[in-house]
């Protein structure tokens, strides 16, 4: 609560700032319009940024879920299996040394224009830090909790089931968070691409057209989901880990 | 039950690094013997070893069950840490040896045994729910639900307070007995109050006490305890 409080007082703050350097450096709309400009904008033409938000929103949360199983599932692999550990680590690290940016135009190759790039493009961006937070968490599991497993002669996968993979939920919200945080940028990216749609689409036709105070509302309307998507992440995690509270 | 008698021989070390030179004990069947001994002296180590987790460890030696049956699967280890797992209820923590193996839980055999403990009605409580002593009391009904004839306690009571400890001390006595129990300790006191057999474990090896008989039976906990103390110290110096 005081958190958001904080949180709403600094966006008033650069609010003003904002609006202070427009009238004082008398800064022409079609540099930077102002708060006041922008906020024109997105009560006109809420219907328009309301369904390219909606493009974008739904690309996202698309990316975020199939991240979420693949990742997940990757980490239980990886930890589970010494096989699929020793082949996946280094794609996965080879991955990360790739500019994943550099590959939207092969992506949009590939799959065309449609949702479908955009999505995987997020996933690209989503899928290793979800993969990697967890499967670290499921490879730190307290050795107290391994050796009553050793002891009690549990089955591997049971406790995997039953301790490893609840001791590692922690780790696995870390990384959902940063997720939360990188999918808007992929969707965004893939849609800059190529794209008939979305928020970045709406961004660089206002851009083409001259109309700064519309692609500043675009933006801000990014601005906004991707904090929605952090709070809905931060609840969604609270409710994981009050459940399975850490050590 | 028939809990056997166990012995030890050999050194150990970690990493290269030397943990205990050559040693050697035994423990008698059935008895509850209190392994004492300063910080650093290899015996949560020699517990590891008799529970077989023995990962990490380099151990030259022999560890011996005098029945000749296997020791490893008879034991069960208790720690300082109650490991009770934060996200289930006292009674699926009770039971969770046997949702590990996939077997069937024993609810009314894990009712019974949280009732033993002192913890009856409490059965649904999560552990944060529940004071330091009342999560070690679910421990060694975890422990004791396993049902095994060697239990490794590795200084199970030391971060309790006095009043507690001691409570935890009289009730493993009684839960415990006819089982060969190893206890860890570096508290005099509790070596003398829980041991039928007292061993001293130093960088030296290990040694039997004896306690002197004329040591009077109402007072005998506190002079051996003072005994042992002395002992102890003499031989960190």
């Amino acid at each position: 609560m005081r958190g958001s409080l904080k949180g709403l007082a600094a966006g008033g703050v650069l609010l003003i700032v904002w609006q202070v350097l427009v009238s004082a450096f008398a800064i022409p709309p079609f540099i930077l319009p102002g708060p006041f400009a922008v906020a024109g904008t997105i009560g006109a033409d809420w219907q328009l940024l309301g369904w390219h938000a909606m493009v974008t929103l739904v690309e996202i949360l698309t990316s975020l879920v199939l991240a979420g199983l693949f990742g997940t599932a990757t980490a239980i692999a990886m930890a589970a299996w010494q096989p699929v550990r020793s082949l996946t680590l280094p794609v996965l690290l080879l991955s990360q040394a790739i500019p994943i940016f550099a590959l939207a135009p092969i992506l949009t190759l590939w799959l065309g224009y449609g949702f479908w790039s955009k999505v995987v493009m997020a996933l690209l961006i989503v899928y290793f830090p979800i993969t990697s937070s967890f499967y670290d968490g499921l490879t730190h599991t307290p050795r107290g909790w391994l050796d009553l497993g050793r002891q009690v002669q549990a089955k591997p996968a049971l406790l995997m089931l039953r301790i490893r993979i609840p001791a590692a939920l922690p780790s696995l919200a870390s990384g959902l968070r940063l997720a939360a945080v990188y999918a808007p940028i992929g969707a965004v990216i893939g849609e800059w691409v190529g794209a008939s749609q979305g928020l970045g689409y709406l961004m660089l036709f206002a851009n083409g057209r001259a109309k700064i105070d519309l692609m500043f509302a675009a933006l801000v309307v990014l601005l906004a989901v991707t904090l929605a998507l952090r709070a809905a992440t931060e609840l969604l995690c609270r409710s994981l880990l009050k459940r399975y509270p850490p050590a | 039950m028939r809990a056997p008698a166990i012995s030890i021989a050999g050194s150990a070390s970690i990493g290269g690094e030397h943990i205990f030179g050559q040693l050697a004990a035994s423990f008698p069947a059935a008895r509850w013997t209190s392994l004492l001994g300063a910080s650093g002296t290899g015996k949560s180590t020699l517990l590891r070893l008799l529970a077989g987790l023995s990962e990490g460890i380099s151990f030259e030696g022999r560890i011996t069950s005098y029945d000749g049956q296997p020791l490893v699967p008879r034991t069960i280890l208790m720690q300082q840490a109650d490991l009770l797992l934060p996200w289930a209820s006292a009674i699926e923590n009770v039971m969770i040896g046997a949702a590990l193996r996939g077997e069937l839980p024993q609810e009314a055999t894990a009712r019974k045994l949280i009732a033993d403990v002192g913890l009856g009605g409490l059965e649904r409580r999560k552990p944060t729910e529940l004071s330091g002593g009342q999560r070690q009391r679910v421990a060694l009904a975890r422990t004791l639900a396993e049902d095994k004839s060697v239990v490794l306690l590795d200084e199970p009571f030391s971060a309790l307070d006095p009043g507690t400890r001691r409570q935890m001390q009289d009730l493993s006595l009684r839960l415990l007995r006819g089982r060969t129990v190893v206890l860890v300790t570096h508290d005099p006191l509790e070596a003398a109050r829980l041991g039928d057999r007292i061993m001293l474990m130093t960088g030296a090896g290990i040694e039997p006490v004896d306690l002197p008989d004329s040591i009077s039976s109402e007072s005998r906990t506190s002079d051996a305890a003072a005994m042992l103390m002395r002992r102890l110290v003499s031989a960190g110096a």
